[in-house]
């Protein structure tokens, strides 16, 4: 009854009149509070890579902004699926992104465990671990080659003291086969504590009866890894290896301060050859349809990808 | 005996948690070897800096810093003597190398574009982020993971490919090279991680709150302002730390976009070259003046940072 009355009331009440007294309407204010985030995406993000869709069909050179645009059609792209240094590219890039994973999980995947045992003073050194991924990869970056150098480098003294090889003969920036190693230990060393960290909340989220009852079937502590630790973890880790995989895919800043893709190309991961192809050389077009297909490439992985790690989580 | 006192069967052993104790300080102490070394390189002299082998114990000397905020010149001694007395520590520092300042350095403006750039940035991105993540949370949108998806996928982009496209599109707009193009972009680049982090941290307030203050008379907006804001400061916060944190150590888009007047610190600091070759006390204490900032914020973090790296997927 009371309803009914404030009902008619309400829809007596003047339109004007019913809108100052209830405010905005939702959706209204739904759509004024998420508008300008969309509006400055589609911007800054959208509207480019729509752009960069356009120059990927062209010859556009940046360098040469008033001669005439040729449409190639498909020519970048099948240039590109055709070009050799591409391909290698690709495999310097697929070697970084594996060799850095790999590690980065083994170690970080360790230390977690290792943490997860709550000795004392835990927390105080799982900080100080945590430091290196905080840190702007190029500025460290850049600090790592006074740390490579041979003779005065610290790492290279380090390893000839443990070693016994000449610290002059440990060339990591140039020599062919230890510069992609020296990009890999940079960015192991900066980004295990971020798989560390994503770990060690998978194993904080197993609950301790699951153990319990473990022991109580006197399941052995190496069974008690391989059948709870792991599989209850494994969501956690295929988290930190797809956000660690983008990234890596994606590597600009550390190598090209560190290597600058040299010597030669043996460093040269995707990125860099598209800032020399870019940046450099100027071809435009070549290098936004080279840009879309890491794009695509990414993104689809990052699908695939996603679908797994949703069919782990689900068992 | 009670059952909540009982001992865990479970519990680690005593060895062991020792056994992971030391492992763990030992890879603590290696791993943060390098930025000891920075540090300690930023108080060597020059000499003592690319001395072999390296100089664990040394004289400190604030001559990096100096060379840091000046540009010098090489004079010979007897113009030095004639001088007179040097007015400041640099100035002593410099002339014991034969050399004279002549100037500030690019460092401190740099430096500051980095502030503004970051701060403005940050500033933008947190404030649409809220509004976004409000809506998100408590509206029902239309397509809202499409939507979702949609502002964490231009995440995915590499910065080299985004920056071509944007990189014509400033030179036609003018923006290259200013410090409003750089929080443009940085904002978009940042408000896909605002807008889910504060999305996780708005969906913890219980929506009660909000409807009883409705109740009370206050309308949407006044809810969300009385009501939401307040209880979700620790989370803009946090979300605004680690928003702070990429725009100042981005440097892709800093290195092609900006060359001069809105240049950052970071694609500045490796350039800082000496006589001869790269002035590594210089660049070290550059870099030291660069990331303590970043270590004090990763201290006030510490409990909100998987939260941040993930994008708040995991949530302790």
């Amino acid at each position: 009854m009371l309803n009914r009355t404030a009902d008619s009331v309400a829809r007596a009440t003047p339109e004007p009149l019913a809108r100052r007294v209830r405010g905005i309407s939702d959706k209204g204010l739904a759509w004024l509070f998420i508008s300008p985030t969309i509006l400055l995406l589609l911007a800054i993000n959208i509207f480019p890579l729509f752009w960069a869709i356009y120059l990927s069909f062209t010859n556009y050179r940046a360098n040469r902004p008033n001669e005439v645009v040729k449409n190639l059609g498909f020519a970048n792209y099948k240039r590109i699926l055709g070009d050799q240094d591409i391909w290698i590219a690709m495999q310097t890039t697929a070697h970084f992104v594996f060799w850095t994973i790999l590690l980065q999980t083994l170690i970080g995947f360790t230390l977690a465990w290792l943490i997860d045992r709550k000795f004392r003073g835990h927390a105080f050194w799982t900080t100080i671990i945590l430091v290196p991924m905080m840190l702007s990869p190029a500025v460290v970056g850049n600090f790592w080659r006074f740390l490579y150098e041979p003779q005065i480098g610290l790492f290279a003294y380090a390893v000839s003291f443990v070693s016994g090889i000449p610290p002059t003969n440990i060339q990591m920036l140039s020599n062919v086969s230890l510069a992609p190693w020296s990009i890999i230990i940079v960015d192991t060393w900066m980004w295990t504590p971020y798989v560390m960290l994503i770990c060690l909340a998978g194993l904080r989220s197993i609950p301790e009866y699951i153990y319990e009852a473990a022991e109580v079937d006197r399941a052995s502590n190496w069974r008690q890894f391989w059948s709870i630790t792991l599989p209850m973890a494994l969501p956690f880790i295929m988290l930190a290896v797809l956000f660690r995989g983008i990234e890596n895919f994606k590597m600009f800043d550390m190598v090209n301060l560190l290597t600058g893709g040299g010597p030669g190309s043996t460093t040269e991961v995707a990125s860099i050859t598209l800032k020399r192809q870019a940046f450099e050389s100027w071809r435009t077009g070549y290098s936004s349809a080279f840009a879309i297909i890491l794009f695509v490439a990414v993104f689809g992985l990052a699908n695939i990808y996603v679908k797994a790690l949703n069919k782990v989580k689900q068992r | 005996m009670s059952l909540t006192s009982a001992h865990s069967v479970v519990a680690p052993s005593a060895t062991s948690r020792r056994i992971a104790g030391t492992i763990i300080v030992a890879y603590a102490l290696i791993s943060i070897v390098p930025l000891l070394w920075i540090f300690a390189t930023s108080f060597k002299t020059p000499p003592d800096s690319i001395a072999y082998p390296p100089k664990i114990l040394f004289q400190p000397s604030l001559e990096g810093y100096c060379n840091l905020f000046t540009t010098r010149t090489r004079q010979t001694p007897e113009y030095i003597k004639a001088l007179g007395p040097a007015t400041g520590l640099c100035d002593e520092t410099v002339r014991k190398r034969n050399m004279v300042i002549a100037g500030p350095s690019n460092f401190m403006p740099r430096f500051v574009n980095s502030l503004i750039i970051a701060f403005g940035s940050t500033f933008c991105a947190v404030f649409l982020g809220t509004l976004s993540a409000y809506g998100f949370s408590r509206f029902k949108v239309p397509l809202a993971d499409d939507l979702l998806f949609f502002i964490l996928s231009t995440r995915m982009m590499p910065p080299i490919a985004v920056a071509i496209p944007i990189y014509l599109m400033y030179r036609e707009l003018g923006l290259s090279d200013t410090a409003l193009g750089m929080i443009l972009l940085y904002t978009a680049v940042n408000v896909s991680l605002a807008v889910w982090l504060l999305k996780g941290f708005i969906d913890e307030i219980p929506r009660e709150y909000e409807e009883a203050a409705m109740i009370d008379g206050y309308t949407r907006l006044q809810a969300f302002w009385r009501t939401v804001l307040p209880q979700a400061t620790t989370g803009i916060a946090a979300t605004a730390i680690f928003c702070l944190i990429f725009a100042w150590n981005e440097y892709a888009f800093a290195a092609l976009l900006t060359s001069g007047t809105a240049q950052t610190a970071p694609p500045f600091i490796p350039t800082i070259i000496g006589e001869g070759g790269q002035d590594w006390p210089a660049v070290a204490a550059g870099t030291t003046i660069f990331l303590v900032p970043i270590l004090v914020f990763t201290i006030l973090l510490r409990k909100q940072l998987l939260r941040g790296i993930t994008f708040g997927a995991v949530r302790k």
